[in-house]
């Protein structure tokens, strides 16, 4: 039962929602039961969205490929994307927003600024919040740390996020050129660089844990560092295995040079990913 | 099966892609979760009858103010204004359905699994009246609320709340900008899918933000972080100011969709056009952008430098000015109208008169300095109690009564229609009007018991409270009957309305506008 009248594809009665439904409350509940261990419930929840993405994204695949989508179809995706993309951006603003009212704030005021010299005289007497080295509180909470410099691992990052970005406008160009040689390659090398910047970043966390005394407990300096460079590489593995899922397609032979906004979608991520870097690496490892 | 009936049986709504199906299921669970967080308020409103422990441990009595706060805010209003949306948006701008049909499902069937989530600690723990569930506020203040032994639950409650949420705002955002009618302009378009335009924007903004708050919570509990610890480099006013950014935004999602429907209902009652549609529409947005720059108004007591204190002031009640623009145009198209006084017009005017008043208690607060006097009293809660329940609830439920013949194809009872209006009306105003007077006086929120000269007028407030608590039933009564039969509903239901939704058959066929309408 499905309506195409009017031209504007409806989708028949799908199973997937509920499944999703059921998949996020039982990670969620398994999560929660015990936090810091969590239950097998978490993981069967999240083997149960596996299942209902493959399943979901598949079915709106074969209905793409089957030409049932219009251009006003197409149109009602591109919106969904770029808003959900939005919405993200405001998830980032939150932690970029703790981080600045924290080195611009917080740790000031605990020095003693504006009308708080009582406050560092009697509750935290002698005191120095030294962004960005002692900056883990009046308690030096989790012990003294070391930070990972800027133009190391950090800047190479950069360089490697700021390359994939062109390797996939590249991939773009040949996709609409008809070129699927370029397209491919493109893809490949963008998703190859994405997972190699993974890859850095796990190295540099443990890194970080072993030789740094840098931890998520580091204060607020380490629970900055850690949730914002944290969520955004779970953003690039999320964004490299969409563009994963959009080489395979590649080279399955699905798009054509007018009709491939899921391979636009996976690129808008990755642009947004990129974008997201950049503020790190200058608020949170440069500046 | 046919090609354009429903499925039959439970599949029927657990799997559906239509979006009058959804409405109805997102209006039902909001109007049991209305029950379940006003059963709560009469537990408090007992407690607070008379001076003295009288019903519950206080403990419990926290539970009760949380627990109730926050599903009327998320399992009530919310997804009652979302209902309306998908029963209506794509009726009201000739579209056949929502732009994604089964993410709408997803919105939706995430509800009862959040709300799961968010009363499944008041029962762990063993004794229930011992009130173990969430008893920090509505607002969950840390630290308080990082002292909470199943804290987790909450933060995934509101995590899937949130997920619902921007999905359905971001369903409606496409569907109003990719699925309007030919010739419907945005101009034309009416306030109430204009109020939801700009509502959906800001969940969207929102609600990840909260997400965000939340995930601190989060990780400061379980993982070891120092976002609102003192002692880590944190703040615990970072929370409270990551929470407002989200809070105040949010008290506007909870009435511009409200506003929308009393621009729908007014018209049709006072025979008129709506006065000054293009100002109701840059009002609404003027309201929105003020609604992301004033959250440190629900901070003054908190403590911020004073240059703070006075931009929040002066930007919060600029908001007076887009709201009076609101007040004086639905004012001004009643102004010479050939009025008359069916039940929907009753609760829109009422929403007019008590929103109103809701809007002036809301000025004495933003100003800082007497903000110091009332901050935390009952005068605060009877504030946003006229905004929410005789501002939002009042809307909504003005709107259930003007397009359930729409929906049902039935008429529903004037008389007892009628009925419910007055005893709610009557009731309301006797539960939340006194509770300025002990605000004011000096009375705290949130304190199980309080000092005797407060005695008279909180017992008149939970007779109030008790019968506007059970009028409600009367109201569940209505709607059933209305659903099971009645006098015969025209397709135009009222003398004359505006808008396509008007233009369908009454009940409104599974599919509508199949093939898009033409808008002169």
């Amino acid at each position: 039962m499905t309506h195409a009248q009017g031209g504007y594809y409806l989708p028949s009665p799908s199973h997937w929602p509920l499944v999703g439904s059921i998949g996020l409350f039982l990670t969620t509940f398994g999560f929660a039961l015990n936090p810091n261990d969590p239950t097998f419930l978490m993981y069967i929840g999240l083997a149960i969205i596996a299942y209902m993405m493959f399943g979901w994204f598949g079915t709106v695949i074969r209905e793409s490929e089957g030409g049932l989508y219009n251009d006003q179809v197409d149109r009602s995706y591109r919106w969904g994307m770029m808003w959900f993309i939005f919405s993200e951006v405001m998830f980032f603003a939150a932690f970029f927003g703790a981080l600045f009212y924290a080195r611009q704030l917080a740790l000031p005021w605990l020095n003693g600024e504006g009308n708080n010299a009582m406050t560092n005289e009697i509750l935290y007497n002698g005191f120095q919040a030294v962004w960005p080295t002692d900056a883990n509180g009046p308690a030096n909470v989790g012990g003294d740390y070391k930070i990972i410099e800027a133009w190391g691992i950090p800047a190479l990052n950069t360089l490697i996020l700021l390359s994939s970005g062109v390797t996939v406008t590249w991939a773009h160009w040949g996709l609409k050129k008809g070129n699927r040689g370029q397209l491919i390659l493109g893809l490949l090398a963008t998703v190859i660089l994405g997972f190699t910047f993974v890859g850095f970043q796990a190295y540099e966390y443990i890194h970080a844990y072993t030789e740094m005394n840098l931890t998520l407990g580091s204060g607020i300096y380490g629970s900055t560092f850690f949730m914002l460079t944290g969520f955004h590489g779970l953003h690039v593995t999320i964004g490299a295995i969409m563009l994963t899922v959009m080489l395979l397609r590649s080279m399955k032979g699905h798009f054509t040079a007018d009709n491939h906004f899921a391979f636009e979608a996976a690129a808008w991520y990755w642009h947004f990913v990129d974008v997201v870097w950049l503020g790190l690496f200058i608020f949170v490892y440069w500046l | 099966m046919s090609e354009h009936g429903p499925e039959k049986g439970i599949k029927r709504w657990l799997f559906t892609t239509n979006h009058k199906d959804i409405g109805t299921l997102y209006l039902w669970f909001s109007f049991i979760m209305l029950l379940v967080g006003g059963a709560m308020a009469m537990v408090i409103r007992a407690e607070l009858m008379y001076p003295g422990m009288q019903v519950v441990n206080p403990n419990f009595f926290n539970m009760m103010t949380t627990m109730h706060g926050l599903i009327m805010v998320f399992g009530a209003i919310m997804p009652a204004t979302v209902g309306m949306a998908n029963w209506l948006i794509p009726m009201m701008i000739g579209a056949p359905d929502m732009a994604m049909p089964r993410m709408n499902n997803w919105s939706f069937w995430i509800l009862p699994f959040a709300a799961t989530m968010l009363v499944l600690p008041m029962f762990m723990g063993g004794d229930f009246l011992a009130g173990q569930g969430p008893a920090f506020g509505w607002t969950f203040y840390e630290p308080l609320s990082g002292q909470y032994d199943n804290l987790a639950f909450f933060i995934f409650a509101v995590h899937l709340l949130g997920i619902s949420s921007i999905m359905g705002s971001i369903n409606i955002i496409a569907t109003i900008l990719n699925l309007r009618a030919p010739g419907m302009t945005l101009m034309k378009m009416p306030m109430f899918v204009w109020t939801w335009l700009i509502t959906a924007f800001l969940l969207i903004a929102v609600m990840p933000v909260l997400a965000g708050a939340v995930t601190m919570m989060l990780t400061d509990k379980y993982f070891g972080t120092s976002f609102f610890d003192a002692a880590g480099g944190g703040d615990p006013v970072l929370f409270q100011h990551v929470f407002w950014f989200f809070g105040h935004p949010e008290v506007y999602i909870m009435i511009l969709p409200a506003f929308g429907i009393v621009s729908q209902i007014i018209p049709t009652f006072a025979r008129k056009k709506l006065f000054g549609y293009s100002s109701m529409v840059y009002a609404t947005a003027a309201i929105a952008f003020l609604s992301f720059i004033v959250w440190a108004h629900h901070m003054y007591t908190v403590g911020m430098p004073v240059a703070g204190e006075l931009y929040f002031m002066y930007a919060t009640v600029m908001i007076a000015v887009p709201t009076a623009v609101k007040v004086f145009n639905w004012t001004a198209t009643m102004w010479r109208g050939a009025m008359t006084f069916e039940t929907p017009m009753l609760w829109a005017v009422a929403f007019v008169f008590l929103f109103t008043i809701g809007g002036f208690t809301g000025l004495m607060l933003g100003v800082a300095p007497s903000d110091f006097q009332y901050h935390d009293t009952y005068f605060v809660v009877a504030h946003f109690h006229y905004v929410l329940v005789t501002g939002a609830l009042f809307a909504l439920i003005g709107g259930v009564y003007y397009w359930l013949p729409k929906w049902t194809g039935n008429m529903y009872d004037e008389k007892l229609g009628k009925l419910h209006f007055w005893l709610s009306v009557i009731s309301v105003n006797v539960l939340f009007f006194p509770q300025h007077f002990v605000g004011l006086a000096g009375m705290q929120r949130r304190v199980p018991d309080y000092a005797v000269q407060f005695a008279d007028w909180n017992f008149w407030s939970s007779i109030g409270g008790f019968v506007f608590g059970l009028s409600q039933l009367l109201f569940m009564y209505i709607v059933i009957k209305t659903i099971k039969g009645g006098e015969k509903a025209s397709d135009k239901v009222w003398d004359n309305p505006e808008g396509l939704e008007w233009t369908v058959p009454s009940p409104a066929p599974y599919h509508t506008f199949e093939t898009a309408p033409e808008i002169k």
